[in-house]
């Protein structure tokens, strides 16, 4: 078995956001980086497939703002190899412009499996795994929270609301949309990550298929501020005392 | 204008976010417009009270596959033909929406939170970057929508059996030949049942670390509250799952929900959203929690929490 995970860098949400001039998009200037959640997890996810199966994993990201970095962290995390795709746009990607990026780089590199984070803050035209599985023709799976594997059958847990989830068996190819890895994405050692920064990432190029436009954001604003919340001041001591003041007088705390 | 619905099920009935989005595509359409839903693997009765013109029904095993389902909705918006297909910002919708619109190079939009049909378009509003900001986006028709929970008000049950049911022709099963269902797992019923508890204290990723889940779980005992989690505190195995609250965890409505270092993305949001009092404990002045809650403040939860215990112990004194 042979697993693509895509990385896919996003803006840290812990950050202030600021939306650009042009008012389409977020200022990306100053804003933080890091890996998108979800990726993290899928990663971790390939990397368990790796561990019980022997399986190939290979990094795969678009070249971009910390890219290469991310690839190189997959690497001291347990994948085999990284590629990072080389394009010729500019800022952020949305994901079926990415589907069309990674697809023909997918099927070059002969991968069965391929695995992603299910969503990122901002693919507001909609989701990577199922564009990917379009780009395909493969099947998907989102929302997988747990991947076992037996003779070439992979037993994929999908995720609903409510608590409810569902088996299934698989057979690549598969595109998969990692919700949670079976286990907490592992922690990377200083040592580790100074090894992998010499490994090498290989490089392909794609292009868009000719007459493809990719829908774009007509206005970015702020939400409308509703009732927003009355805010208690003060330093932290200052607002327990008020807090627990204000749900006594309405009977929400203690017995 | 002509809208189909894609129904999802759970236990067998339409999803609460299925009916909204029926009751949703009715305003959108007006009165000369239709109302298509793609119902599979059910029988077409259980979508006879939503109000809808037609349903296009599959006649497919109750057993929900991506592929499958996938399969059959090609042919609902074949023999539908829509200028909008509506589906739930579910894993359903995950599955089947961007891969149809990738196949049929049909426009696609995303967590939307309000839909503005025009001439020959659609304009709408999606909730990005975990509620903080607003996307607008316009896409000409036909094209899919992926809908979030609440954007539209879920119906009341319209008179049942209006609907005229169309049997769809079943689509080639070597689409679904990867994929087969082994069995689906229900909440479990030993597990404690947090939508049952009247006040809950609920962490998210700003209390920093699993030391403080301890602290936390000591001051929901003295305020006689159950400890719940956002989804990261669940996925880093600080919480277990049957204590997640949100869309991939439990739907609650306490009389208190006291979340600590929550965000509030959209997500969360639907899973306490009609909680009757909520607080928020956030250092993020623009988290968009504070817009949904009664009461906040802005301070670090490794500060709020001490204090908080002992101001509740002061108060039991």
């Amino acid at each position: 078995m042979h697993i693509a995970v895509i990385l896919r860098i996003v803006p840290d949400l812990a950050e202030e956001l600021e939306i650009a001039e042009n008012g389409t998009e977020i200022d990306r200037e100053w804003i933080g980086l890091k890996l998108n959640e979800f990726d993290d997890h899928a990663l971790e996810e390939a990397i368990l497939v790796k561990e019980q199966t022997g399986a190939r994993v290979t990094a795969i990201a678009l070249a971009g703002d910390g890219a290469e970095r991310q690839l190189q962290t997959a690497i001291a995390r347990g994948a085999d190899d990284a590629t990072v795709v080389k394009h010729d746009l500019d800022g952020a990607i949305e994901s079926r412009t990415a589907a069309h990026l990674l697809g023909p780089v997918l099927r070059k590199l002969g991968v069965d499996v391929v695995m992603t984070g299910v969503q990122t803050p901002e693919d507001v035209f909609g989701q990577l795994a199922p564009f990917l599985a379009g780009a395909l023709d493969w099947p998907v799976l989102n929302a997988v929270n747990g991947i076992s594997v037996a003779d070439a059958t992979m037993t994929i847990n999908q995720e609903y609301s409510g608590g409810y989830s569902a088996r299934f068996a698989v057979k690549a190819p598969v595109v998969l949309g990692i919700q949670t890895a079976s286990k907490p994405p592992r922690y990377v050692s200083g040592s580790k990550l100074r090894q992998a920064s010499s490994a090498t990432i290989e490089a392909a190029t794609s292009e868009l298929p000719g007459g493809f436009v990719p829908q774009s954001v007509s206005k970015l604003s702020e939400p409308e501020r509703g009732t927003r919340a009355r805010i208690l001041d003060g330093k932290a001591e200052q607002v327990a005392a008020q807090l627990v003041d204000l749900l006594a007088e309405q009977g929400l705390v203690g017995a | 204008m002509k809208i189909l619905v894609y129904i999802d099920l759970q236990n067998g009935v339409p999803t609460s976010l299925s009916r909204e989005l029926v009751n949703g595509a009715r305003g959108l359409v007006g009165s000369g417009g239709t109302v298509d839903l793609a119902l599979f693997g059910a029988d077409a009765s259980v979508a006879g009270d939503l109000g809808a013109d037609r349903i296009l029904h599959g006649a497919a095993p109750s057993d929900y596959t991506s592929a499958r389902h996938g399969a059959w909705l090609d042919r609902a918006i074949d023999e539908s033909k829509p200028d909008l297909v509506l589906l739930g910002y579910t894993t359903s919708g995950l599955d089947l929406g961007p891969a149809v619109a990738m196949r049929r190079d049909l426009p696609l939009a995303s967590y939307c939170a309000a839909v503005r049909p025009g001439d020959g378009t659609v304009e709408v509003d999606s909730s990005i970057y975990g509620g903080k900001l607003v996307s607008t986006v316009s896409a000409a028709l036909p094209a899919i929508l992926l809908i979030n929970a609440g954007a539209f008000e879920e119906a009341g049950a319209s008179a049942a059996g209006s609907a005229k049911i169309v049997e769809l022709a079943a689509p080639d099963a070597g689409a679904e030949a990867s994929i087969s269902f082994i069995a689906a797992s229900t909440p479990d019923p030993n597990a404690i049942d947090i939508t049952k508890a009247s006040r809950l204290l609920c962490v998210g990723r700003g209390i920093g670390s699993e030391d403080a889940i301890e602290e936390a779980r000591e001051a929901a005992e003295l305020m006689g509250a159950e400890l719940v989690g956002s989804r990261p505190i669940v996925d880093a195995g600080w919480l277990p799952k049957e204590r997640q609250v949100g869309k991939s965890g439990r739907k609650v409505k306490p009389k208190l929900y006291l979340s600590l270092g929550v965000s509030g993305a959209p997500e969360h949001i639907e899973g306490m959203g009609s909680a009757e009092f909520i607080v928020a404990i956030n250092t993020d002045a623009n988290a968009p929690i504070f817009d949904h809650a009664h009461v906040g403040a802005v301070v670090d939860v490794a500060d709020f929490l001490p204090a908080f215990k002992e101001a509740l112990g002061k108060k039991a004194g």
